[in-house]
């Protein structure tokens, strides 16, 4: 029976991290799937969330900034406000640039990001980082409080993915399709593609850095490993390429598919001897690239496909645009 | 003033000729394969990695089997082309990104896998500098790498100007359609790039790893500062990467000098951020860079 609990409790945090995962992933889909942009600093929109939530919700302490103690809510928002602020910065320059000085750029970012966390220790404590973040529902029994953290986490997911499939399926989600497909021909009809790509570069660095304020509460600690590509970036364009660029319900089954199998690896080299057990993260690292590799070159389109949303009006239905 | 020279100027230009061989290898694979390749930086960590073996191996100087690691480095760049980037060349060139991402990490797990984390040297004990002049004072090891990098940053401009295949690249740089029309083997000047790039990343990682020491991120440490030098010099332009790299190497080294008062201008701790700065003003003021290189 305890042992049983014990899986349960597995499972709950295997969802909970699934699901701010998935948050994640819907950010970039937004990026790459809808509009074409290569961000490759997730990590640091996502670090810069958590620390704008880790700094206003804690309590006063004398190794860092703060001593707001602001409530959840503000935390998130202005996790996200700030991330869309310095996502503007980068758009402003990058974005009249083709996709790789996007990259570049925010690669960049994401460094600078870590350097400061590193350096300026009056307000983030360094590389010890901000630690006794609040938790939401901290206070209930075990294991409802861990059941609510994971309803909450779900809950934004559902809410994000609603709010990014309606994105899609308007107006705008079709320029940007447009754009992304065809940048002169969108120009030509009259759309202001510079308009668009930021519109979607902020809106997708904002999800992000709501994902990475979850995180933060979830782990009740932020330091500056949370900028480290591997985990924050990397895992994340793998889940979007395995599961399906432009399908918002690819991204979450991406996030989801991708993180169990990440975490039920490192139980199996858990269980080797301790030097083996180290080298054997490389070899997950290694196989989780061959994975994104394969899926590049064979199964471009994901698991889940793009599916263009059909025009309204007569055009559907007369069958002249829409799904084949 | 000899504090000025010994201790900012001199680390500067050596940081900066070995942004400038790394940064030539960037540019040319941008401005000829046309995307920019994030895993440049671990060619340059299994290069020096190859070198540390080698030199545990056979004892002898790390620049004497310099040839033999770049050698093994073109070769493994070689076959990562082969496997990973062809099938992909014909899709569109934001793939090829995201396969060097990956491949970025996936290089690194394997030399993590293979040599493990802790730090290395390839060239132990400490030399005392030559003394010049009673203000000069210069440590062999800088002499070395100089004078290594302006040997192959020549071979490098011996081969564009001079030989077919580097004259081929430089037809490629310019335009591809052209070049393909004009009968140029569009794959030869493929591997030539990759041969090219390969190399001298391999060389400039073993010179950083004489002047510092051998560590599996430092390959993603001068990432960064490599694709500032490219920017910088104009993308697709190697003598411009060569001049953007000692800029950048310059600056980022001269910005911690005591410009005003007795304070370092810019917190040590920034210098990595020097090579962004740069960037991003470039990016901003003249994007072709400083020798009109290509926009895309």
């Amino acid at each position: 029976m305890e042992q049983l609990y014990g899986y349960g409790l597995y499972a709950i945090s295997l969802f909970t991290m699934g699901g701010i995962y998935a948050v994640l992933t819907l950010g970039l889909n937004v990026q790459w799937g809808f509009a074409g942009l290569f961000n490759v600093g997730i990590a640091g929109f996502f670090g810069i969330g958590a620390y704008a939530t880790a700094i206003l919700t804690t309590a006063a302490s004398q190794r860092h900034l703060g001593g707001y103690e602001m409530p959840y809510a503000v935390g998130f928002l202005a996790a996200m406000a700030l991330s869309g602020v310095i996502a503007y910065a980068v758009g402003k320059v990058c974005l009249r640039l083709r996709s790789d000085y996007l990259a570049i750029a925010t690669i960049g970012i994401a460094e600078i990001f870590r350097l400061i966390l590193k350096n300026e220790t009056w307000a983030t404590n360094g590389p010890r980082g901000v630690s006794e973040v609040p938790k939401p529902f901290e206070t209930l029994p075990e294991p409802w409080n861990h059941i609510s953290f994971l309803l909450l986490v779900l809950a934004i997911v559902a809410i994000v993915y609603v709010l990014v499939e309606v994105a899609r399926k308007s107006p705008w989600g079709r320029v940007m399709t447009a754009i992304r497909e065809n940048e002169t021909a969108a120009k030509a009809a009259g759309k202001n593609v510079e308009a668009f790509r930021m519109e979607g570069f902020v809106i997708g660095c904002m999800i992000m850095a709501l994902a990475g304020a979850l995180m933060a509460h979830y782990l009740k600690f932020v330091d500056p490993n949370v900028t480290e590509p591997l985990l924050a970036t990397f895992l994340v364009w793998v889940m979007l390429i395995v599961g399906g660029s432009a399908n918002n319900k690819g991204a979450i089954l991406g996030a989801f598919l991708m993180w169990i199998v990440w975490s039920m690896t490192e139980i199996l080299t858990g269980r080797l001897p301790d030097e083996l057990a180290i080298r054997a993260a490389y070899v997950r690292i290694f196989l989780i690239g061959l994975a994104l590799q394969i899926f590049l070159q064979k199964f471009p389109q994901g698991i889940l496909p793009e599916k263009r949303p059909a025009a309204q009006g007569k055009s559907a239905d007369r069958g002249v645009v829409g799904e084949p | 003033m000899s504090e000025f020279i010994n201790f900012y100027f001199i680390p500067g230009v050596v940081l900066g000729s070995i942004y400038a061989l790394g940064a030539i290898g960037i540019t040319l694979t941008f401005g000829i394969l046309r995307f920019a390749n994030f895993a440049h930086g671990e060619s340059m960590t299994l290069g020096v990695y190859f070198a540390w073996s080698m030199v545990q191996f056979s004892g002898l100087h790390p620049l004497v089997v310099m040839p033999a690691a770049m050698l093994a480095t073109v070769i493994v760049v070689l076959g990562i082309d082969r496997v990973f980037y062809k099938p992909l060349r014909e899709a569109s060139v934001v793939m090829l990104v995201i396969a060097s991402f990956g491949l970025m990490l996936m290089v690194r797990s394997v030399i993590q896998f293979t040599w493990g984390v802790q730090l290395k040297t390839v060239l132990p004990g400490i030399q005392m500098p030559y003394v010049i002049g009673d203000i000069l004072r210069i440590a062999p090891k800088h002499v070395m790498i100089v004078a290594g990098a302006l040997l192959l940053m020549y071979a490098v401009h011996y081969l564009l100007t001079y030989t077919k295949i580097g004259k081929a690249m430089r037809a490629m740089s310019d335009s591809a359609e052209l070049a393909r029309l004009t009968g140029i083997d569009t794959e030869k000047v493929v591997m030539a790039t990759w041969i090219i790039g390969a190399a001298l990343a391999c060389a400039a990682g073993v010179f950083l790893a004489i002047d510092t020491q051998v560590e599996t991120r430092m390959g993603f440490k001068l990432l960064l500062p490599m694709f500032a030098a490219a920017i910088l010099g104009g993308v697709g332009r190697p003598y411009g990467a060569l001049a953007g790299g000692l800029i950048i190497g310059l600056a980022e080294e001269l910005s911690s000098y005591p410009w005003v008062g007795n304070e370092p201008l810019l917190n040590p701790g920034y210098k990595a951020g020097v090579a962004f700065a740069i960037m991003v003003g470039m990016l901003i003021w003249r994007p072709s860079g400083l020798f009109r290189g290509k926009v895309f």
